[in-house]
This record gives structure tokens, sequence and C-alpha cells, in this order.
């Protein structure tokens, strides 16, 4: 198992590094925030661990879970909010020509 | 572990990346960001019908719980406090994988191997720190610990001492992996609680966005290792990425300030020092002669600074908008914006230029600008902007000192010294709205405040950009 496991941190960095890269500084802020609601997916750990877990040691599991699923979807919300900002044009009528 | 499984797994870090191929253009970044979200529900969904929980009851009150808080706090956050809200974050993400660390070790540790060990005690103490430490980044940026660097009597000390306890906890864990449990992990948890507070503290104002991108990568490099520990492929390609990004951040916001991480990390800031205007021949007087300095230099003028920006906004056609955090503090986005779209409706040329750390962390004056509706067509970044700076009639500088202070290039031995700037220097005629005439954070003196060719308007932004406006608004014919 461990060697699958290397060859995945090996090969999502390496190409995690090549395609992050490339995204705008003027989208930085959303990359974070989007990276907040990636780094959720410990939650999918928390799961296996709630499943598996005896019962003295649960708290721990579902504590990571609320935390986890916090970060999912507060990081993919604000990112949203955020990238709904951007916008190319100035919508027409908007501009005062006073 | 099956075939399936690892291709399953494969295709969906696979759609996380396509969702950050897809984040490199704002006008695709939106699609990015819900196939993230999509590849999240699906993983979720997968791994829920793995351990057959799909139907239990408790765990989706507690996944549906933890969403309901995500989307409260994820509407309520203003733009401006986006760097607290990604600290905040930075942390929870780094405290589940503590959690799940520590509790595989509970679970599992008794008939484990070396790399189990190892792979779980980082992820632990990693987690830790990061918990730990954003929330105390967090706090900070939201005003409830001074934004000041905090140093302690022997701070460096105690962090050095700490670490050492710290990994030699972890090797101890490792070599007697049982016993460590009851004894030595609760200790270890300990130390690196106290190793994330003390880091953190000492770090502070325009530092803040490389500690939140350097904990936005740990975050995702805890997810990363105790995806090794546990033997999921989901947290170890997802961490990679997120650690990934964040290291990218971390290195592009350390080069455009000219630091070294270990520098910010340890709190370094200089006393202010002023050897610029040494080297110019100029004494550093105290303020108060250095403003009466200043203002004799604007009345030895021919005009008063309004008739000087009238003259101005007559003539300039071509002038770029170079905003700071100061705009940020002062809520005067909007005003900017009015300001830009007046001298545009009078035929102006207007680019607004953007330093990486402008605001309080990579990319936030973009979002705050955005937010205020101006379009991004307009935000250019340094590389671009830079020539443009000379050829440009105006500069409007709002609430930035240090990213357009010429210090960094000409003042050896200033913290500064070296750090890209804004070359707004170059251009013929600068009106500067800051709040005073104070240096920045880096405590360096800007030479600009000082130039014949530059208009100063202390004060609140909030109030100074508006009086700019009406100055424009009368001055210069549709």
């Amino acid at each position: 198992m461990l060697p699958i496991l290397l060859i995945f941190l090996v090969i999502a960095s390496v190409v995690g590094y090549k395609v992050i890269s490339a995204v705008p500084p003027l989208l930085h802020t959303p990359l974070m925030s989007g990276m907040n609601a990636f780094s959720g997916i410990i939650v999918l750990g928390a799961i296996s661990a709630f499943a598996y877990s005896p019962e003295e040691i649960k708290f721990w599991a579902g504590a990571a879970l609320v935390m986890a699923m916090l970060n999912v979807v507060g990081g993919f919300l604000v990112t949203e909010r955020m990238l709904k900002m951007f916008r190319k044009k100035v919508d027409s009528g908007e501009d005062e020509l006073t | 572990m099956e075939y399936m499984d690892i291709i399953i797994a494969a295709v969906i870090v696979i759609g996380f990346i396509l969702g950050i191929r897809l984040m490199q253009m704002p006008q695709t970044a939106l699609w990015g960001n819900r196939l993230g979200a999509l590849c999240m529900l699906l993983a979720i969904l997968y791994t829920l019908s793995r351990v057959d929980l799909l139907a239990s009851y408790s765990i989706w009150i507690l996944l549906v719980g933890g969403g309901i808080l995500g989307v409260c706090l994820g509407y309520q956050v203003k733009m401006i406090q986006m760097p607290q809200m990604v600290a905040l974050f930075n942390g929870l993400g780094g405290g589940a994988s503590a959690a799940i660390s520590g509790w595989a070790l509970a679970v599992n540790g008794a008939d484990a191997n070396f790399v189990f060990w190892l792979t779980g005690l980082l992820a632990l103490s990693l987690g830790t720190v990061t918990f730990i430490g954003s929330l105390v980044a967090a706090l900070k940026l939201q005003g409830f610990l001074s934004q000041k660097p905090v140093i302690l009597a022997g701070h460096k000390y105690y962090l050095a001492v700490l670490l050492v306890g710290g990994i030699i906890l972890i090797v101890s864990g490792m070599l007697i992996s049982d016993a460590f449990l009851y004894y030595l992990m609760p200790l270890m948890i300990i130390v690196f609680l106290l190793y994330g507070i003390l880091m953190a503290l000492r770090v502070g104002g325009a530092d803040m966005p490389i500690i939140i991108a350097f904990f936005n990568s740990l975050s995702g490099i805890a997810t990363a290792i105790c995806g090794l520990s546990v033997e999921n492929l989901f947290l170890v390609g997802v961490g990679s990425l997120v650690g990934v990004a964040g290291l990218i951040l971390t290195q592009l916001m350390c080069k455009a300030m000219n630091r070294s991480l270990p520098a910010v990390l340890q709190g370094f800031k200089s006393e202010p020092v002023s050897a610029g205007y040494e080297e110019a021949g100029d004494k550093p007087e105290s303020r108060e002669d250095e403003k009466k300095e200043g203002e004799q230099e604007i009345s030895g003028e021919p005009q008063h600074p309004e008739e000087r920006i009238k003259m101005l906004a007559d003539k300039a056609q071509k002038i770029i908008v170079v905003p700071g955090y100061g705009m940020a503090v002062a809520q005067a986005q909007q005003q900017v914006y009015e300001l830009i779209k007046n001298m545009e409706s009078r035929g102006k040329e207007v680019k607004i230029a953007i330093h990486p750390v402008a605001g309080r962390m990579p990319g936030h004056m973009n979002v705050l600008l955005a937010e205020a509706g101006v379009p991004y067509e307009k935000l250019f970044e340094p590389d671009t902007i830079n020539p443009e700076f000379s050829e440009a009639d105006l500069v409007v500088i709002v609430g930035a000192c240090d990213v357009v202070n010429s210090a960094a290039n000409t003042a050896e031995g200033t913290p500064i010294y070296g750090m890209p700037i804004l070359n707004a220097h170059l251009a013929p005629n600068i009106i500067i709205c800051n709040y005073d005439d104070q240096p920045g954070y880096s405590g360096v003196d800007n030479p600009l405040y000082k130039e014949e060719k530059v208009i100063t308007m202390w004060g609140d932004a909030g109030g100074t950009i508006p009086a700019v406006n009406e100055i424009f608004k009368d001055a210069s014919p549709e």
C-alpha cells in the first residue's frame, strides 16, 4: 500500500505545482479559501474513524468530522461568493456619467 | 484496498486538479470551485458507502451540523475579514488532521509498524501546531490580540527548546510505541500547542500574508501525512495539492517582501531606520520638523495643493492608482472607484496597480476592489504596470507606503532594501492620500513624501478621496 500512497503524493505534488503556479495573483485569495475547502478532505478520514471507533474515543472522530465539514462547506461558500464578484466589465447603466 | 478503490481515488483527485486548472482564469474560476465541491461530495458519499454509514443518523447529524456552521460563517464573513476567515479554516483543517492522527495512533498503534508511527506522530504534531498557530493568527487579524509582533524575553530559546523536546518525543514515540500513548502523547500535544502559540505570536502586521500562506500549506501537509498513516489515497492526493499551493504562495509572498520564511517566523523587525536620508544628506529630524519642512516645500510652490490637483485634473491623460492596505482600513474602496469612474468619464485612461502584499493575504486587494465593483481588467500586477509609471501623467496613491517606498531600491541596510516595489516614484506627478506621514510597517521613511512633485493629502481616505474627486469634477471638462 505504501508505494501507491507515495506515488499519489509525488504525482499530486508535481502536477499540482504546475497547475497551481499558473493561477494568477488576481485569484490568490479565492485559491486559498478553495484550498481551505480542499483540506476538508480530512472528513473522509473522520468518517472512517467514526465508523470503526471504540466508544471511548469516538468524540475525537466526531470533532474532526464537524471541523472538517465546516471547512468544506465554509471554504467552498466563501470562494463562490468571492469569485462571483470578479467581473470583466462594468454592467451597462451602472456608470455614472454625471 | 482493491484496484477499484485506487482508480476511483485517482479519478476524483484528478477532478480536484481540473478544478484548480479552471481557477487559472477569472471567467472559468467559478466552475472550478463548483467542480471541486462536486468532487468533495462524491468522495464523501463514496467513503460513507464504503463504511456502510450512508444510512446512519448520527454521522449525518455531525456532517450536516458542521456544514450548517460552515454556511453561517461563510455567509457572514466580510471581504475585509477574509484573512482571518482563511486563518481560521487553516486551523480547523490542522485540528481535524491532528484529531484523526491521534485517534489512529490510539486505535491502531499497538501492532503497527515504524512508518505508521512516524507518519501518525508527524501529522499529529503538524496538525497541532497548525491548529493553535492559525487560531492565534486569526485572533490577531480580528484584533482580539495585538497585531504587532509579540516577543517575550528569550522567545527564540523557548521555541528552540520546545522544538527539540517535540522531536525527542516523536522519536521516543516511535521507539516505545504503546506505552507512549498514555504517558507521553498528552505531553507531546502540549509541547506543540505551546510551540504553535509562541510561533504565531511573534509574527505581526504586514508579515501576516506569509504566515497565513504558510499555515495554509501546513494544514495540507498534515492532511497528506495523516493520509499516509491511515492509508487513505484521497487524503494523500488532495492534501498534497493544498500543501503545494500553500508553499507556492508562501514563496511568492516572501519574494514580494524580500524576506525569508525563517526571518518572518522569528518575528524579525528592525528598528526604524532612515539610512535613505542619511545618504541623501538629510538629517533624520523629529517628525514635526519634517512635516513643517514638507509644508514649506509645498507652500513654496506657486499654488495650493487644491490648485495643483486642479491643474493635473485638466492635463493628466494617463493615470495610475496605487491602493494599499490603508485604503481598506479606511473602507474607501467605493470612493476610490467613484474617483476612477469620474476620471474615466472625462476621457482619461486609468489603471490600478496592485502589489502582491497590498492586503493582509495574497490577492486580498483584488477581492476588496472586486467587491467595490471594479472590473478585474483594470487591475495590474507590478511586472506589467511598472514600465508604465514613467509614461503616466499622474499617480494617485491611496493608503500605501512600503509598496511604493523607493528606499527599497536605494537605502541599503534597511529592512525593505531589495523589496520589489511599484515604481510610482518615476511618475512626473503624484498625489498621496495616506492617513499620515508616518512610515509603513517596515518603519522605513518614505522619501516620496518629501519630493516636490508630490502632493500630499493627509487624513482618512474616506474623506480625502472624495475631496480629490470633487476637484476633478470641477476641473476637467467632460
